[in-house]
Protein backbone atom coordinates (compact mmCIF):
# COMPACT_ATOMS: atom_id res chain seq x y z
CA UNK A 1 0.00 0.00 0.00
CA UNK A 2 1.33 3.46 -1.01
CA UNK A 3 2.75 5.51 2.19
CA UNK A 4 0.72 8.58 2.88
CA UNK A 5 3.31 9.60 5.35
CA UNK A 6 6.76 8.59 4.51
CA UNK A 7 10.47 9.61 6.82
CA UNK A 8 13.82 8.24 5.23
CA UNK A 9 16.77 9.01 7.10
CA UNK A 10 15.28 11.95 9.11
CA UNK A 11 17.87 14.06 11.19
CA UNK A 12 16.89 16.97 13.28
CA UNK A 13 19.46 18.98 14.74
CA UNK A 14 19.10 21.95 16.80
CA UNK A 15 22.72 24.21 17.99
CA UNK A 16 23.94 22.29 20.38
CA UNK A 17 21.37 19.00 20.63
CA UNK A 18 20.55 15.97 18.55
CA UNK A 19 17.26 15.99 18.05
CA UNK A 20 16.32 13.37 15.86
CA UNK A 21 18.67 10.82 14.46
CA UNK A 22 18.17 8.29 11.49
CA UNK A 23 14.22 8.33 11.38
CA UNK A 24 12.54 6.05 9.24
CA UNK A 25 8.97 6.31 9.25
CA UNK A 26 6.40 4.84 7.06
CA UNK A 27 2.45 5.54 7.77
CA UNK A 28 -0.22 3.86 5.57
CA UNK A 29 -4.19 4.54 5.11
CA UNK A 30 -6.71 3.19 7.61
CA UNK A 31 -3.98 2.32 10.53
CA UNK A 32 -3.29 3.58 13.57
CA UNK A 33 0.85 4.58 14.87
CA UNK A 34 1.63 5.19 18.04
CA UNK A 35 4.46 6.86 18.67
CA UNK A 36 5.39 6.45 22.29
CA UNK A 37 8.97 7.03 24.73
CA UNK A 38 9.37 9.14 27.64
CA UNK A 39 9.56 12.97 27.40
CA UNK A 40 12.51 14.51 25.61
CA UNK A 41 12.53 11.52 23.09
CA UNK A 42 11.68 13.44 19.74
CA UNK A 43 8.13 12.54 19.72
CA UNK A 44 7.30 16.43 19.30
CA UNK A 45 9.94 17.52 17.11
CA UNK A 46 8.95 14.82 14.76
CA UNK A 47 5.02 15.76 14.62
CA UNK A 48 6.19 18.88 14.01
CA UNK A 49 7.99 17.98 11.06
CA UNK A 50 5.48 16.16 9.54
CA UNK A 51 2.98 19.53 10.15
CA UNK A 52 5.52 21.48 8.45
CA UNK A 53 6.60 23.68 11.30
CA UNK A 54 9.97 22.45 11.44
CA UNK A 55 12.10 21.83 8.73
CA UNK A 56 15.00 18.56 9.30
CA UNK A 57 18.12 19.13 9.34
CA UNK A 58 18.93 16.28 6.25
CA UNK A 59 16.32 13.05 5.44
CA UNK A 60 13.37 13.07 2.84
CA UNK A 61 9.77 13.59 4.20
CA UNK A 62 6.83 13.15 2.04
CA UNK A 63 2.67 13.77 2.99
CA UNK A 64 0.64 12.42 0.44
CA UNK A 65 3.67 11.90 -2.12
CA UNK A 66 4.66 15.91 -1.78
CA UNK A 67 7.24 17.46 0.29
CA UNK A 68 5.97 19.82 3.47
CA UNK A 69 4.66 22.56 2.11
CA UNK A 70 1.92 25.19 2.91
CA UNK A 71 -0.48 22.44 0.64
CA UNK A 72 0.55 19.22 2.83
CA UNK A 73 -0.40 21.59 5.80
CA UNK A 74 -4.23 21.52 4.15
CA UNK A 75 -3.79 17.74 4.29
CA UNK A 76 -2.64 17.30 7.77
CA UNK A 77 -4.70 18.03 11.08
CA UNK A 78 -2.22 18.07 14.08
CA UNK A 79 -3.06 18.93 17.63
CA UNK A 80 -0.09 20.12 19.89
CA UNK A 81 -0.23 19.62 23.68
CA UNK A 82 -0.71 23.40 24.11
CA UNK A 83 -3.40 25.12 24.76
CA UNK A 84 -3.42 26.94 21.60
CA UNK A 85 -7.39 27.94 21.20
CA UNK A 86 -7.72 31.81 22.45
CA UNK A 87 -9.00 32.70 25.98
CA UNK A 88 -11.15 35.12 24.98
CA UNK A 89 -13.29 32.49 22.67
CA UNK A 90 -16.11 30.90 23.15
CA UNK A 91 -16.45 27.41 22.09
CA UNK A 92 -18.53 28.31 19.27
CA UNK A 93 -15.92 31.50 18.55
CA UNK A 94 -13.32 28.54 18.58
CA UNK A 95 -15.56 26.42 15.64
CA UNK A 96 -15.79 29.52 13.76
CA UNK A 97 -12.52 29.94 13.82
CA UNK A 98 -11.28 26.42 12.78
CA UNK A 99 -14.35 26.89 9.72
CA UNK A 100 -12.33 29.78 8.67
CA UNK A 101 -9.21 28.66 8.77
CA UNK A 102 -9.36 24.88 7.15
CA UNK A 103 -11.25 24.51 4.23
CA UNK A 104 -11.45 20.74 5.39
CA UNK A 105 -13.60 20.89 8.66
CA UNK A 106 -17.21 19.83 8.81
CA UNK A 107 -18.95 22.12 10.91
CA UNK A 108 -21.99 19.98 11.70
CA UNK A 109 -19.69 17.11 12.87
CA UNK A 110 -17.99 19.52 15.15
CA UNK A 111 -21.15 20.52 16.32
CA UNK A 112 -21.97 16.59 16.91
CA UNK A 113 -18.59 16.51 18.72
CA UNK A 114 -19.09 19.39 21.16
CA UNK A 115 -22.77 17.72 22.03
CA UNK A 116 -20.78 14.49 22.78
CA UNK A 117 -18.53 15.69 24.85
CA UNK A 118 -20.68 17.63 26.44
CA UNK A 119 -18.90 21.15 25.62
CA UNK A 120 -21.59 23.91 26.05
CA UNK A 121 -21.54 26.34 22.60
CA UNK A 122 -21.86 29.48 24.70
CA UNK A 123 -18.73 29.02 27.49
CA UNK A 124 -15.90 30.38 27.36
CA UNK A 125 -12.74 28.86 26.81
CA UNK A 126 -10.31 30.84 29.77
CA UNK A 127 -13.17 29.33 31.76
CA UNK A 128 -12.66 25.44 30.46
CA UNK A 129 -11.51 22.63 33.04
CA UNK A 130 -7.88 21.43 31.87
CA UNK A 131 -10.11 17.91 30.77
CA UNK A 132 -12.83 20.29 29.05
CA UNK A 133 -10.30 22.24 27.07
CA UNK A 134 -8.64 18.73 25.96
CA UNK A 135 -12.15 18.07 24.61
CA UNK A 136 -12.46 21.12 22.27
CA UNK A 137 -8.80 20.26 21.43
CA UNK A 138 -9.41 17.10 19.86
CA UNK A 139 -12.94 17.80 18.83
CA UNK A 140 -11.39 20.40 16.33
CA UNK A 141 -8.51 18.27 15.24
CA UNK A 142 -10.78 15.42 14.54
CA UNK A 143 -13.72 17.62 13.00
CA UNK A 144 -11.45 18.33 10.07
CA UNK A 145 -11.58 15.81 7.06
CA UNK A 146 -8.03 15.46 6.99
CA UNK A 147 -5.44 12.77 5.45
CA UNK A 148 -3.03 12.46 8.36
CA UNK A 149 -4.06 13.02 12.05
CA UNK A 150 -1.52 13.93 14.20
CA UNK A 151 -2.28 14.09 18.10
CA UNK A 152 0.81 14.74 20.35
CA UNK A 153 -0.09 13.43 23.86
CA UNK A 154 -4.02 13.25 23.39
CA UNK A 155 -4.24 11.95 27.04
CA UNK A 156 -1.93 13.74 29.36
CA UNK A 157 -3.21 15.25 32.75
CA UNK A 158 -7.06 14.08 31.97
CA UNK A 159 -9.42 12.62 34.23
CA UNK A 160 -10.91 9.11 33.17
CA UNK A 161 -14.11 10.18 31.98
CA UNK A 162 -12.33 12.92 29.35
CA UNK A 163 -9.72 9.76 28.41
CA UNK A 164 -12.54 7.28 27.76
CA UNK A 165 -14.79 10.08 25.58
CA UNK A 166 -11.28 10.75 23.97
CA UNK A 167 -10.65 7.21 22.89
CA UNK A 168 -14.21 6.55 22.08
CA UNK A 169 -14.00 9.76 19.68
CA UNK A 170 -11.11 8.47 18.13
CA UNK A 171 -12.00 4.93 17.30
CA UNK A 172 -15.49 6.54 16.03
CA UNK A 173 -13.90 9.02 13.52
CA UNK A 174 -11.43 7.46 12.16
CA UNK A 175 -11.61 6.79 8.35
CA UNK A 176 -9.97 4.30 6.23
CA UNK A 177 -8.72 7.38 4.44
CA UNK A 178 -6.52 8.40 6.83
CA UNK A 179 -3.88 7.62 8.59
CA UNK A 180 -3.28 8.85 12.27
CA UNK A 181 -0.17 9.17 14.64
CA UNK A 182 -0.78 9.62 18.43
CA UNK A 183 2.17 10.11 20.68
CA UNK A 184 2.55 9.11 24.31
CA UNK A 185 3.72 7.72 27.30
CA UNK A 186 0.55 6.62 29.04
CA UNK A 187 0.92 3.52 27.04
CA UNK A 188 -1.24 1.25 28.93
CA UNK A 189 -4.32 3.80 28.03
CA UNK A 190 -3.96 3.42 24.29
CA UNK A 191 -2.55 0.72 23.27
CA UNK A 192 -5.72 -1.01 22.23
CA UNK A 193 -6.22 1.31 19.84
CA UNK A 194 -2.64 1.41 18.01
CA UNK A 195 -1.94 -1.12 14.63
CA UNK A 196 1.35 -0.47 15.00
CA UNK A 197 3.94 1.29 17.74
CA UNK A 198 7.43 3.01 17.19
CA UNK A 199 9.23 2.73 20.67
CA UNK A 200 11.25 6.72 20.75
CA UNK A 201 14.56 7.29 22.54
CA UNK A 202 16.84 9.84 22.40
CA UNK A 203 15.50 10.91 19.32
CA UNK A 204 15.67 7.24 17.87
CA UNK A 205 13.41 4.50 16.89
CA UNK A 206 14.49 1.57 19.10
CA UNK A 207 11.69 -0.76 18.47
CA UNK A 208 8.67 -1.17 16.24
CA UNK A 209 6.10 -3.15 14.66
CA UNK A 210 2.51 -4.23 14.86
CA UNK A 211 1.25 -4.02 18.10
CA UNK A 212 -0.34 -7.38 18.44
CA UNK A 213 2.44 -8.58 16.32
CA UNK A 214 4.95 -7.20 19.60
CA UNK A 215 2.35 -9.10 21.95
CA UNK A 216 2.79 -12.77 20.13
CA UNK A 217 6.62 -12.60 19.62
CA UNK A 218 7.19 -11.45 23.32
CA UNK A 219 4.58 -12.54 25.47
CA UNK A 220 3.89 -9.00 26.85
CA UNK A 221 1.85 -6.30 26.48
CA UNK A 222 3.03 -3.11 24.37
CA UNK A 223 2.98 -1.32 27.99
CA UNK A 224 5.39 -3.93 29.61
CA UNK A 225 7.62 -3.88 26.67
CA UNK A 226 7.98 -0.21 27.03
CA UNK A 227 8.43 -0.42 30.86
CA UNK A 228 10.91 -3.52 30.09
CA UNK A 229 12.88 -1.01 27.32
CA UNK A 230 13.04 2.35 29.23
CA UNK A 231 13.57 1.53 32.86
CA UNK A 232 16.96 0.90 31.39
CA UNK A 233 17.19 4.30 29.60
CA UNK B 1 -13.33 -5.10 28.62
CA UNK B 2 -10.18 -6.22 30.68
CA UNK B 3 -7.49 -8.07 28.33
CA UNK B 4 -4.22 -10.23 29.70
CA UNK B 5 -1.15 -8.94 28.68
CA UNK B 6 0.29 -12.48 27.13
CA UNK B 7 -1.80 -12.82 24.26
CA UNK B 8 -2.88 -10.48 20.91
CA UNK B 9 -5.95 -8.73 21.77
CA UNK B 10 -7.53 -10.14 18.87
CA UNK B 11 -7.29 -13.98 20.06
CA UNK B 12 -9.00 -12.56 23.64
CA UNK B 13 -11.63 -11.30 21.91
CA UNK B 14 -12.16 -14.12 19.24
CA UNK B 15 -12.06 -16.14 22.57
CA UNK B 16 -15.08 -13.42 24.31
CA UNK B 17 -17.16 -14.38 20.97
CA UNK B 18 -16.94 -17.62 21.06
CA UNK B 19 -18.02 -18.06 24.73
CA UNK B 20 -20.92 -16.05 23.94
CA UNK B 21 -22.25 -18.15 21.17
CA UNK B 22 -21.26 -21.22 23.00
CA UNK B 23 -22.92 -20.59 26.39
CA UNK B 24 -26.08 -19.39 24.20
CA UNK B 25 -25.68 -15.59 24.92
CA UNK B 26 -25.44 -15.19 21.16
CA UNK B 27 -28.08 -17.15 19.75
CA UNK B 28 -26.90 -19.04 16.27
CA UNK B 29 -27.99 -17.16 13.60
CA UNK B 30 -28.01 -13.96 15.62
CA UNK B 31 -26.12 -10.44 13.92
CA UNK B 32 -23.21 -9.42 15.90
CA UNK B 33 -22.29 -5.89 16.29
CA UNK B 34 -20.58 -4.06 13.28
CA UNK B 35 -16.85 -3.86 13.56
CA UNK B 36 -16.97 -0.39 15.09
CA UNK B 37 -19.84 -0.42 17.04
CA UNK B 38 -17.87 -3.37 18.80
CA UNK B 39 -14.84 -1.29 18.57
CA UNK B 40 -16.52 1.75 20.64
CA UNK B 41 -18.05 -0.81 23.15
CA UNK B 42 -14.84 -2.30 23.68
CA UNK B 43 -12.43 0.14 23.01
CA UNK B 44 -10.52 -1.19 20.54
CA UNK B 45 -9.11 -0.58 17.01
CA UNK B 46 -11.57 -0.94 14.08
CA UNK B 47 -9.04 -3.63 12.45
CA UNK B 48 -8.52 -5.24 15.59
CA UNK B 49 -12.15 -6.25 15.04
CA UNK B 50 -12.17 -6.95 11.05
CA UNK B 51 -9.54 -9.06 11.90
CA UNK B 52 -11.55 -11.19 14.66
CA UNK B 53 -14.72 -11.20 12.37
CA UNK B 54 -12.30 -12.44 9.55
CA UNK B 55 -10.67 -14.91 11.65
CA UNK B 56 -14.15 -16.34 12.97
CA UNK B 57 -15.73 -16.34 9.78
CA UNK B 58 -12.25 -18.55 8.80
CA UNK B 59 -13.30 -21.14 11.52
CA UNK B 60 -16.78 -20.94 10.51
CA UNK B 61 -17.96 -19.77 13.08
CA UNK B 62 -19.74 -16.55 11.78
CA UNK B 63 -20.60 -15.70 8.11
CA UNK B 64 -20.94 -12.86 6.05
CA UNK B 65 -23.93 -11.78 4.20
CA UNK B 66 -22.87 -9.27 1.97
CA UNK B 67 -23.46 -5.28 3.14
CA UNK B 68 -25.53 -6.44 5.77
CA UNK B 69 -23.38 -7.67 8.66
CA UNK B 70 -21.76 -10.73 10.19
CA UNK B 71 -24.07 -13.27 11.30
CA UNK B 72 -23.37 -16.30 14.16
CA UNK B 73 -23.76 -19.43 12.11
CA UNK B 74 -26.50 -21.73 12.36
CA UNK B 75 -24.35 -24.81 12.06
CA UNK B 76 -25.09 -26.49 15.21
CA UNK B 77 -22.18 -29.10 14.76
CA UNK B 78 -19.52 -26.43 14.18
CA UNK B 79 -20.90 -24.59 17.68
CA UNK B 80 -20.36 -28.15 19.07
CA UNK B 81 -16.47 -28.74 17.94
CA UNK B 82 -16.11 -25.15 19.12
CA UNK B 83 -17.66 -25.20 22.63
CA UNK B 84 -15.39 -28.61 22.87
CA UNK B 85 -12.46 -26.60 21.69
CA UNK B 86 -12.50 -24.41 24.70
CA UNK B 87 -13.46 -27.05 27.12
CA UNK B 88 -10.15 -28.71 26.00
CA UNK B 89 -8.08 -25.42 26.21
CA UNK B 90 -9.67 -24.45 30.00
CA UNK B 91 -8.86 -28.32 30.91
CA UNK B 92 -5.43 -27.80 29.77
CA UNK B 93 -4.87 -24.76 31.41
CA UNK B 94 -6.15 -25.70 34.96
CA UNK B 95 -4.32 -28.91 34.81
CA UNK B 96 -1.33 -27.01 33.81
CA UNK B 97 -2.06 -24.83 36.68
CA UNK B 98 -2.65 -27.99 38.92
CA UNK B 99 0.48 -29.47 37.78
CA UNK B 100 2.96 -26.71 39.10
CA UNK B 101 1.51 -27.20 42.22
CA UNK B 102 2.44 -30.63 41.86
CA UNK B 103 -1.13 -32.26 42.27
CA UNK B 104 -1.05 -35.43 39.50
CA UNK B 105 -3.76 -36.32 37.02
CA UNK B 106 -5.44 -38.88 39.93
CA UNK B 107 -5.64 -36.25 42.58
CA UNK B 108 -6.61 -33.41 40.60
CA UNK B 109 -9.58 -36.00 39.90
CA UNK B 110 -9.82 -36.71 43.52
CA UNK B 111 -9.64 -33.12 44.34
CA UNK B 112 -12.68 -32.58 41.80
CA UNK B 113 -14.72 -35.24 43.02
CA UNK B 114 -14.83 -34.57 46.74
CA UNK B 115 -15.06 -30.59 46.11
CA UNK B 116 -18.10 -31.20 43.87
CA UNK B 117 -19.96 -33.72 45.34
CA UNK B 118 -22.10 -31.39 47.45
CA UNK B 119 -22.96 -29.52 44.52
CA UNK B 120 -24.22 -32.23 42.19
Amino acid sequence: MAAMVQCVNIHKQYLQRKALSNINLKMEAGKIYGILGPNGSGKTTLMKIIADLHRQTSGEITICDQSPSYKTRALVAYMPTENFIYAWMRVRDAISFYDDMYQDFDRAKAEDLMQFMELDMKQKVSSLSTGQRARLKISLTLARRAQVYLLDEPLNGLDPVSRTKIKETIIEQFSEESTMLISTHLVLEIEQILDYVFFMNHGEIVIEGEAEALRMERGKSVEEIYTEVFSHA
Amino acid sequence: MEFRNDQPIYLQIMNDIKMDIVSGKIAPGDKLLSTRDLALAIKVNPNTIQRVYKELEAEEICFTKRGMGTYVTEDEAVIQRTKEELADKMVEDFVTGMKKINYSVDAIIRKIKNDKEGEA
